[in-house]
């Protein structure tokens, strides 16, 4: 399949994909994680009711965890463009190292600069200017968002530039068209969401494992947990249906664009009006054929362009060397609408049991929560295969091939590095995933409420080893 | 060359180069503090070192993602040269870095003892391992860069020669002593005694490898050479070594008294002066010894656009990031324990 001289092009693809799928889920996680707790912070300033004080502090110790884990895993992101991508890096660079140095000093610094203030500050600052803080770090995270998504966005849709006719780079010539590019908008909604999701979906599952491990002991969990998993569930009645809509703007606007990238995510080979939808089969990039389909008829054009006789695209539209590998991309794109569908699921089940007030003791309802705790990170990532697959072979959508991308490396360093990437990934940010782990079975401690002198880490090795005792 | 083509580059070479020293500078003492672990065993001397390092780390660690995004955006053929020709210890220090950075969490998380020594020793070895990558890099970097047409044309090991090991010994060395001047103006009683202690030893050993390394250097290229001893080169460079040496004495005499901060800013000096050495020496070169900033430098339009965002936010970070520093400041004892 692969032969020798794609061979170092293929590992790099491999690594870049391995190392930005692994740092993309810190991100996304804080992300979603400090707005969840500037929302607990601020409803404490505003009610003074300690349960919002004791969950802030409860997820703000995950939150030290999971944002450390990002920023190291981001750095090697902004080195690897230069290390694994050098063709790109000195065409592109121009445009997307630019958008690159803006997120550094908006959002990086923003971030890191408050961060010391959100983790350590309560008892040195005031509560407001501690809630500045967290504030700051939530815009920085989201700041953060806006820039790289720019920068992605600007290499599936991009415009704004002219190209250096002598050397091949990209000279920029407006700004705002370019990160206020066609896609950037559609994908910056549906990012944010997907990470306010994942978020919800982790919080869920640890409220639901809690009210489980209560009712197993035959008591009731506290309100303050019975409060973590009512305003998760909230968050995801909201959100699942609104990433459904963002989802399907999207799509749109990728049929305008990119319809190549529809056609592979559909699997379908030849351009048709009054398409079905296919629900499983597997794409054939040789005989150009999806083997074993099985569709609702018309469903396709009707998803796709919002009219039954709507005509869709085919692969076969586009010569062979322009194609994306389909198999992935089919698949990966149904994974993700399965979950997204699945959490609308869950929405419209928890509303119902409120109705009943049997939100915090249907078994099966909590065990289908827990079970989903992975949901938004495994749909976020199959976005992302979805998206990155679906451009190939281009790294500059219709400009810059993947294989005119790479760095002059030999296939040795290239295979140490993938090694030695898997190899640290894996120790360290599984032991960090087991971290979070033990940290969720404790409960929120209840808060010293006769004072603001609260030393927030410095309840670490106490609340480990109560946990310890406890279990 | 018209004016603007002329001069961005000048004045991004200048920025390039403070964002760098920036870096070495607040990172290396934390560097430093996490290569002390393997001589400063109590616990609880450990955590201070830790808890005077642990509200700031974050920010100064970004002036190196700052660093490599601003050559990535101004000087896109040096990022696209200079990255794979020093792919392998970029790599390394990039694992290393994980290492150090998750250890500050992960230390202080840990369920039994054992886990606690085990992430402590990444910390010690990540610290140790990314200041020695750092210095080969720099080191590798002096000696020059194997091009062909604007593109790396060099082998992966290249950057490994005698001269790039010294350069690394002597960073790790720098970076030890950023990190024991640090802890003596931020600590107290025994730990700072110790460190004044070890301050004095590191401090030789630093100056035996600024002089090792001031006299490799110019015997590189024949133009590094050339600009020490050119008039009026040497002009500008006669004060860097009169410069060295006072730092060298103020240390000496400071170390045995009451001085608290001094020691750390002669120790920050020593990495100044040489870092305007090196770039003496290197100028106007951005990968030595074929291109020149002009060769490597972004289009006019990426250089002035990036330049408005830099000129406004540079010192909009720096203010909130000398506020981070006010608001932990002060000696760190055990009871401030904000860990
Ligand atoms: C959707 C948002 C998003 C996406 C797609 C990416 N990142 Fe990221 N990144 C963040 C959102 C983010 C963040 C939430 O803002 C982080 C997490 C921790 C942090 O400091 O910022 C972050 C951290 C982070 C850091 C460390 C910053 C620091 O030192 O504080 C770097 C260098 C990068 N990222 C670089 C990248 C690159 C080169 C990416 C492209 C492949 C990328 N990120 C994808
Ligand atoms: C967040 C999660 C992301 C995931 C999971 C992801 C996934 C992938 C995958 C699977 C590939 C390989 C595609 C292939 O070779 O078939 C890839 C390539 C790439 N992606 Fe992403 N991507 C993400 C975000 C980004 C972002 C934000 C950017 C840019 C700002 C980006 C830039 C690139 C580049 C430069 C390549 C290499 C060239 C290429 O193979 O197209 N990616 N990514
Ligand atoms: C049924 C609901 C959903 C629909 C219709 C939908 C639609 C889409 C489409 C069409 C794309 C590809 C865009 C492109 O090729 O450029 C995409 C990408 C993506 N999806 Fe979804 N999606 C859904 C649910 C979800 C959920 C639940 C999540 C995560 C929680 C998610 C996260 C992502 C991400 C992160 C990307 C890649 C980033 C991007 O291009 O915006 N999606 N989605």
């Amino acid at each position: 399949m692969v032969n020798d001289h794609e061979l170092p092009l293929t590992i790099a693809r491999i690594q870049f994909a391995f190392t930005v799928g692994v740092h993309i889920i810190f991100p996304a996680f804080s992300i979603g994680l400090s707005v969840f707790l500037t929302f607990l912070e601020g409803m404490w300033l505003k009610t003074n009711d300690n349960r919002y004080l004791n969950l802030f502090k409860y997820w703000l110790k995950i939150f030290s965890i999971v944002f450390g884990m990002g920023v190291v895993s981001g750095i090697v992101m902004a080195y690897e463009f230069g290390t694994n991508w050098a063709g790109f890096s000195a065409k592109a660079g121009p445009i997307t190292g630019v958008l690159l140095s803006y997120e550094v000093m908006t959002a990086f610094f923003m971030e890191a600069g408050f961060l010391g203030v959100m983790l350590f500050g309560l008892n040195r600052v005031g509560r407001r200017m501690h809630f500045f803080a967290t504030c700051a770090v939530t815009t920085g995270t989201l700041i953060s968002m806006t820039w790289i998504l720019a920068s992605n966005s600007w290499m599936q849709t991009p415009q704004g530039y002219v190209i250096d006719q002598k050397t091949g780079h990209f000279l920029p010539h407006d700004w705002l068209a370019i990160i206020f590019n066609p896609s950037f908008p559609y994908r910056i909604t549906h990012m944010g969401l997907a990470a306010m999701l994942s978020v919800a979906f982790t919080v869920a599952a640890a409220g639901a494992w809690h009210l489980l491990k209560a009712k197993k002991g035959g008591t009731q969990a506290d309100s303050t947990i019975r409060l973590m998993f009512s305003l998760s569930l909230w968050m995801i009645v909201i959100t699942a249906p609104l990433q459904i809509i963002a989802g399907d703007m999207h799509g749109l606007n990728t049929l305008k664009y990119q319809p190549a990238k529809i056609a592979a995510m559909e699997g379908d080979w030849t351009s048709e009006t009054r398409a079905p939808e296919l629900l499983f089969g597997i794409p054939n990039m040789k005989t150009e054929r999806t083997d074993y389909a099985i569709g609702i008829p018309l469903l396709g054009s009707f998803i796709l362009t919002h009219d039954i006789n709507g005509k869709v695209p085919g692969l076969k539209d586009y010569p062979a060397d322009q194609r994306a590998p389909a198999p992935i991309v089919f698949f990966s794109f149904r994974i993700m609408i399965a979950l997204g569908g699945l959490m609308l699921l869950c929405g419209l089940w928890s509303l119902w049991l409120r109705r009943r007030q049997r939100l915090f003791d249907h078994p099966l309802f909590l065990r289908v929560i827990l079970t989903m705790a992975p949901a938004g990170f495994l749909a976020l990532l199959c976005g992302w295969v979805t998206t990155e697959v679906g451009r190939q072979p281009w790294t500059v959508y219709g400009l810059l091939r993947t294989k005119d991308s790479t760095s002059p490396l030999a296939l040795s360093s290239l295979s140490f590095s993938m090694l030695f990437f898997v190899a640290v990934y894996l120790f360290v940010f599984g032991s960090g995933l087991l971290m979070l782990i033990r940290l969720l079975r404790a409960t929120p401690e209840a808060a010293d409420n006769t004072s603001d002198d609260i030393m927030i880490l410095g309840s670490h090795h106490h609340t480990i080893s109560q946990n310890k005792d406890a279990s | 060359m018209s004016g603007l083509a002329f001069y961005l580059p000048f004045i991004w070479a200048f920025i390039v180069i403070l964002a760098i020293s920036v870096y070495v500078i607040l990172d290396g003492f934390d560097l430093g503090i996490g290569m002390l672990f393997a001589f400063e065993k109590k616990p609880e001397h450990r955590d201070i070192m830790i808890n005077t390092i642990a509200p700031v780390w974050d920010g100064n660690e970004t002036w190196m993602v700052l660093g490599g995004a601003t050559l990535f955006g101004v000087f896109p053929g040096a990022y696209s040269t200079l990255l794979p020709a020093f792919y392998i210890p970029i790599i390394i220090m990039l694992g290393a870095l994980i290492f150090r950075g998750v250890a500050f969490e992960f230390r202080i998380m840990a369920h039994s003892p054992n886990h606690r020594a085990f992430w402590n020793t990444g910390f010690m070895t990540g610290s140790t391992l990314a200041a020695f990558c750092q210095g080969c890099i720099l080191g590798g970097y002096v000696q020059g860069v194997h091009t062909s047409h604007g593109a790396f044309a060099g082998g992966a090991m290249d950057w490994l020669t005698p001269f790039s090991v010294l350069c690394g010994l002597s960073v790790v060395t720098g970076y030890a002593l950023l990190g024991t001047t640090w802890l003596v103006w931020r600590t107290s009683d025994e730990l700072e005694a110790r460190c004044r202690r070890w301050s004095k030893r590191l401090s030789i050993l630093m100056i035996l490898c600024i002089i090792a390394v001031s006299c490799w250097t110019p015997f590189l290229h024949a133009p590094y050479l050339h600009h020490w001893i050119a008039f009026p080169n040497i002009l500008f460079g006669l004060p860097v070594p009169l410069l060295v040496a006072l730092a060298g004495f103020l240390m000496w005499r400071t170390l045995d008294k009451e001085h608290a901060i001094t020691p750390f800013l002669c120790a920050i000096g020593w990495f100044l002066l040489s870092l305007v050495g090196l770039a003496i020496t290197i100028w106007p070169y951005a990968v030595p010894p074929t291109l020149t900033l002009w060769d490597v430098a972004s289009p006019i339009p990426s250089q002035l656009f990036q330049l408005v965002g830099t000129v406004i936010l540079l010192p909009i970070i720096t203010g909130y990031s000398i506020y981070s520093y006010y608001l932990f400041r002060g000696k760190v004892t055990k009871a401030d324990g904000y860990h």
